[in-house]
């Protein structure tokens, strides 16, 4: 049991260390990058990210994919609150099989979705738009969220629920004011969970975009292909990449726990 | 467990998410549909073809091999990923300054875009720029993941291990959270071994917490593509052309529609058909714990 410690330490190694070979890439000159072997950056260099934070074909990535992944955990949590309180606290005609309907969305592969999605998207002029990323991601971030925040719910007793109808609040008031504020956490940790899909899916994105709201990490892939390989820009894109995400992992880390068991300890 | 009231007007709170999930769901299937039982000479015109398609593609040896390709990919995935994550959860500290160490670095992984994570990985593999490929190759181990099949299949399983692995730990671990601690003084008590302990409480209390681990991992490691596609490409050769990458291909790729979305179909309902299995024994063990079962 002493030797305990050893085991996540060890692991966490083994995730920081591919990590921290692309931040030291980052700060590396492509010739020193191509030219010697080291384990950090011999002349440290920022030029990489000022590549990134002066050309708009670049940094205009990361504003299209934070603009589309807030309007998609806008959507989905929006959408999916009234519907989550129904099937925790109501049953109805077909409740079962419309839930499991829903959760197959959750598993159903991109890639089947992505030549139809690219057609239907094109026919209602909506082709290269950050609502046509936003909207397909709904595919399976809503019933992602209906599915979480319906585990929060049910952990809610009832009796909230009916003090609250015979202090004559009616329903609209009752859920923004006494429903909401309870499970607050549940939704902090839906959007994350809305965030975090969204933001790392690229078949989709890529597919909906060609100019006005490409996301970055499509930015990353013709970049790879197209310049001989900048392995330093490359890099440094890649870290960029990182931080939205590891900022939104720092605000729910007390959650963090119960939410990846989607509410259901 | 709540009792729950018969109301049918909660159908209108569910209305607005039915409806935008059938927008993106409904109609792009029937597009799928649609070209599946037709063949095209081009400019848009459109012939049946039945079930053609279908039985080409049953009886195709693509599609055998991708499909098999698949299962053995997903196979390795879940027996390394799900004890290996148990086995982590079971070590993390409970208290202290160790446990947001732990699940914020072990939390980041997962937040990373798919396609940086093969850039990640392509770069960390490379013989001449990359630590792991170039400790390797000092090592005088002959590793090159672009020529041999069986370096670019570690390759892939190692980097799905970096990234996925902390799904099943942190899911582990909330499950551990939720074990009063009463429970292990009375197993002290009773001078239980540390093996019994894991048998008879960690792992029933685990159990919901590790099917939603195992149904995850699998269903997203069925239908891979960013991370590989980045990584191999799909080769050397075919050795790494899992479906999602040969559906792609087919579709985008070679533009042959009809057999591409007949193998959609079929992809989407072995997809289905596995999901519905593991949903009906996920709410059957439901059931179970919470009549007091465990």
């Amino acid at each position: 049991m002493r030797w305990k410690w050893l085991v996540p330490t060890l692991y966490i190694i083994f995730l920081l260390l591919p990590i921290y070979w692309l931040v030291n890439m980052s700060l590396k000159t492509n010739q020193e990058i191509l030219s010697i072997f080291s384990l950090w950056p011999q002349n440290l260099t920022f030029d990489n990210y000022k590549v990134i934070f002066t050309d708009a074909s670049w940094y205009s990535g990361y504003i299209n994919s934070m603009i589309y992944v807030s309007m998609n955990v806008v959507i989905s949590v929006t959408f999916a609150l009234p519907a989550a309180y129904a099937f925790s606290r109501y049953t109805f005609v077909g409740d079962k099989h419309l839930f499991f309907w829903l959760l197959t969305n959750r598993m159903a592969p991109p890639a089947v979705f992505a030549l139809p999605f690219f057609q239907l998207y094109s026919s209602i002029g909506l082709f290269d738009t950050h609502i046509a990323v936003a909207l397909a991601h709904c595919l399976f971030n809503l019933p992602l969220a209906v599915w979480i925040l319906e585990g929060f719910m049910s952990g809610i007793p009832k009796e909230i629920d009916e003090t609250a109808f015979v202090d004559g609040y009616s329903w609209p008031r009752f859920f923004v004011k006494i429903f909401i504020p309870n499970i607050a956490s549940g939704i902090g940790v839906t959007a994350f969970f809305c965030f975090m899909f969204s933001w790392v899916e690229l078949l989709l994105a890529r597919t909906l975009t060609a100019v006005n709201a490409k996301p970055i990490s499509a930015i990353m892939t013709r970049t790879v292909s197209a310049s001989g390989l900048d392995w330093g820009v490359l890099a440094a894109a890649g870290v960029l990449t990182i931080v939205p995400g590891a900022l939104v992992i720092w605000f729910v880390r007390n959650h963090i726990a119960k939410g990846f068991a989607l509410g259901r300890v | 467990m709540i009792e729950k009231q018969i109301n049918q007007k909660a159908w209108f709170m569910v209305l607005p998410v039915f409806l935008l999930v059938a927008f993106s769901a409904i109609i792009p299937l029937m597009t799928v549909v649609n070209y599946s039982v037709q063949d095209t000479f081009g400019n848009n015109q459109f012939f049946w073809v039945g079930m053609d398609w279908f039985r080409e593609l049953i009886h195709s040896e693509r599609f055998h091999d991708a499909f098999l390709r698949q299962i053995m990919f997903s196979g390795i995935i879940l027996s390394i990923e799900i004890p290996l994550g148990i086995v982590i959860a079971l070590a993390m500290p409970k208290e202290g300054w160790g446990v947001p160490v732990c699940l914020i670095s072990m939390a980041l992984p997962l937040l990373i875009p798919w396609n940086v994570v093969g850039t990640i990985w392509q770069i960390f593999g490379r013989v001449d720029i990359g630590l792991l490929g170039h400790s390797l190759a000092a090592l005088g181990i002959d590793y090159n993941y672009t020529q041999e099949p069986i370096a670019a299949w570690l390759t892939i399983i190692a980097m799905d291990v970096w990234h996925w692995t902390s799904l099943v730990v942190l899911l582990s671990y909330a499950g551990l959270c939720s074990i009063p601690d009463a429970y292990y003084q009375a197993a002290k008590i009773d001078g239980a071994s540390r093996l019994s302990v894991f048998r008879y409480i960690q792992l029933p209390k685990m159990q919901r917490v590790l099917l939603i681990a195992v149904l995850l991992r699998f269903m997203d490691s069925f239908m891979i593509y960013t991370e590989p596609f980045v990584i191999t490409g799909g080769g050397p050769g075919n050795s790494t052309t899992f479906m999602s990458i040969d559906l792609v291909k087919m579709a985008i790729g070679q533009f042959d529609l009809g057999p591409a979305a007949a193998m959609s179909l079929i992809y989407f309902l072995v997809i289905l058909l596995l999901c519905w299995i593991f949903y009906t024994i996920m709410s059957n063990v439901g059931e179970e714990s919470s009549n007091g079962g465990v």
